[in-house]
């Protein structure tokens, strides 16, 4: 680091070269597990096992994939549907629900409505994970144990979407609007289709991306709810995938090569609404 | 909330009121009920299946409930809890977890300010740096662990490759996952390296909302960059470096998915050959689907989330001072 004198905000100042540097070594380190993965994905067994490892692709993606296709006890092309059946069922509900609550908390008067957004907020701060046993005895209750309905039920919502919903929408439909659209005879369900979502649309892509991606990346619950079945997610057959007595790398990481590409497009079309929305999340936390 | 008490919402002016009954009706119900349909989705799925699942999960802990022996039920009062502090498994698990949430939360907040502090800067192409370190959060932590296992492998690892040329194991390669400290170190890079760039978009948010005459007023000591961001920047994001305190210590101390994907065979959710790095949630699990006693996993749950409210508690007055030392 050079040492001028700094009167000038960081944000202001230009950066070194030895910023780019060190973001060049920090974008390196990010990406590197990600391209190794597909390295090996596209590898022969001998080429994987070569001491100093291979780093540049080999040309059996297209073999390997076919093999992870093929095998007959991991459901691995069912498990992608499943994946994305259950991360979009969970996203839809999640952008309709917590925008529904989070224009009646930011726009519609009722009584206690301060108090509930607290609710709200204190919920933020729940780790659900450690509810899974009586989660599970509960989905057993409900008889929807071992079925892709109990891995989507509890993600149907999510407290932070409220408030971000809220927070949002709050700023970007002006309370004229509203009401000259209330003052027109329109009820409020309408207000809400024609007014507050087109409204809202940048809000609704961040969230989707997000809500998106935990409910692709989701483990835990999907692996008690899902394994031994036919139809698990991408992540549980990714680790039956990986179990057992001999573990072929260049199939299971052709597998986890499949299972990371839906992401990586997404991190392509939506990368700056999901930064945007780490960051504005931060600010409002 | 009554249907009959009509009462004009305090800054929305009445409509002019709408001729015959029906459609009186269907104004009260528009303007007293709706609100409450609209939010009652999210009340009530997050009553069903995220609060009452926490408060069921205490008294199925004071229960005998086992999923291979319905018959085997009633109250057991404290003795699964009075288990738990007689069971070694717990124990070593719960020295695991402290373990690998030490090496991983301290250099992963650390780097991720240094890497906040890059981005905090007039780059060319900003949001393109934003999105590339961010790609390690939106990857499966299952898929990266696979990768991360190979890089760890005894025998062609890369990780064991680059302690060759700087001349460590010659004779006999290092086994990662044999000994506690080096699995330990192992999965403490998996989450370091998922949740550095998360980190340090937060850190950058809360940079960039620092006063510019902030650091003017102390560019009068001719800081150089380096102590401007210790002195100055630090302690004016405090708040959000608390934050990432509390999310990481709630998140690391609950770390699953590494531990279950690194063993040589992830589903048996051993934590290695010895229970190296079997974590609390990996021994939870273990507990409650492979040994079938859910009594006795929720016990367990609620030691985790006993633990995690204290040290939370703990990291939460520490970084407060920290920041009000500087």
């Amino acid at each position: 680091m050079t040492t001028t004198v700094a009167n000038r905000a960081p944000q202001d100042t230009r950066g070194s070269w030895l910023t780019y540097l060190g973001l060049g070594i920090a974008l390196l380190f990010s990406a590197f597990p990600v391209y190794w993965m597909f390295v090996i994905a596209t590898s022969t067994d001998e080429a994987v096992a070569a001491f100093p490892p291979a780093l540049l692709p080999g040309g059996e993606f297209l073999a390997n994939v076919r093999e992870v296709f093929t095998l007959n006890e991991v459901y691995f092309a069912a498990s992608l549907i499943n994946s994305v059946l259950v991360s979009s069922v969970i996203t839809v509900a999640t952008l309709f629900f917590c925008s529904l609550a989070g224009f009646a908390f930011a726009k519609l008067r009722f009584k206690g409505r301060n108090g509930l957004m607290v609710v709200v907020i204190l919920t933020l701060t729940v780790p659900n994970q450690l509810g899974i046993v009586a989660l599970y005895i509960v989905m057993g209750k409900l008889g929807w144990n071992g079925t892709l309905l109990a891995v989507i039920a509890p993600s149907l919502v999510s407290a932070f979407g409220v408030f971000y919903m809220r927070q949002f929408i709050a700023h970007a439909v002006p309370d004229e609007l509203v009401e000259a659209a209330r003052i027109d005879g329109a009820l409020t369900l309408r207000v809400y289709w024609n007014i507050v979502l087109p409204a809202i649309r940048p809000a609704l892509a961040v969230l989707g991306l997000l809500t998106f991606v935990m409910a692709w990346n989701e483990f835990q619950w999907p692996l008690i709810q899902l394994n031994g079945t036919d139809f698990p997610t991408s992540m549980v057959a990714l680790s039956d995938l990986a179990s057992g007595n001999y573990v072929i790398y260049r199939r299971v990481l052709a597998g986890a090569f499949l299972a990371t590409v839906p992401l990586i497009v997404l991190l392509l079309i939506g990368g700056r609404q999901i930064v945007r929305g780490i960051m504005e999340g931060a600010v409002k936390s | 909330m009554s249907l009959t008490e009509l009462r004009p919402a305090a800054r929305q002016p009445a409509p002019p009121p709408p001729p015959g009954q029906a459609k009186h009706w269907l104004y009260r119900f528009d303007t007293k009920t709706i609100p409450y349909i609209f939010i009652s989705p999210f009340f009530i799925l997050f009553a069903i299946f995220g609060v009452f699942p926490l408060i069921f999960n205490g008294i199925v802990a004071l229960r005998n409930w086992r999923l291979d022996d319905p018959t085997l039920t009633g109250w057991a009062g404290f003795a699964n809890f009075s288990r738990l502090l007689s069971d070694e498994d717990f124990w070593n698990a719960l020295g695991n977890t402290f373990g690998i949430f030490i090496l991983s939360t301290v250099p992963q907040l650390l780097i991720a300010l240094i890497i906040a502090n890059l981005l905090n800067r007039k780059l060319r192409g900003n949001t393109y740096w934003r999105i590339g370190i961010l790609l390690p959060y939106l990857t499966p932590v299952v898929a990266s662990t696979l990768v991360f296992a190979i890089f760890f492998a005894r025998d062609n690892g890369l990780a064991n490759w680059f302690l060759s040329l700087v001349g460590f194991g010659q004779e006999a390669p290092l086994d990662w996952r044999a000994q506690k400290w080096s699995a330990w170190i192992a999965i403490a890079a998996m989450v370091n390296w998922k949740w550095i760039g998360y980190n340090a978009l937060l850190y950058l948010s809360a940079m960039q909302a620092i006063p510019r005459d902030v650091y003017e007023a102390a560019a009068v000591d001719g800081a150089s960059p380096w102590r401007q961001l210790w002195k100055i920047t630090v302690p004016m994001i405090q708040p959000v470096v608390v934050f990432t305190v509390i999310l990481s210590t709630i998140g690391g101390l609950q770390l699953f998915n590494e531990p279950m994907m690194f063993d040589e065979n992830p589903q048996s959710a051993d934590g290695g050959s010895a229970h190296q790095f079997q974590t609390i949630a990996q021994l939870i699990y273990k507990v409650g689907w492979k040994d079938l006693d859910l009594g006795y996993a929720a016990a367990m749950s609620w030691a985790l989330f006993l633990i995690i409210l204290i040290v939370a508690g703990i990291n939460t007055l520490l970084t407060k001072r920290i920041g009000g030392d500087r």
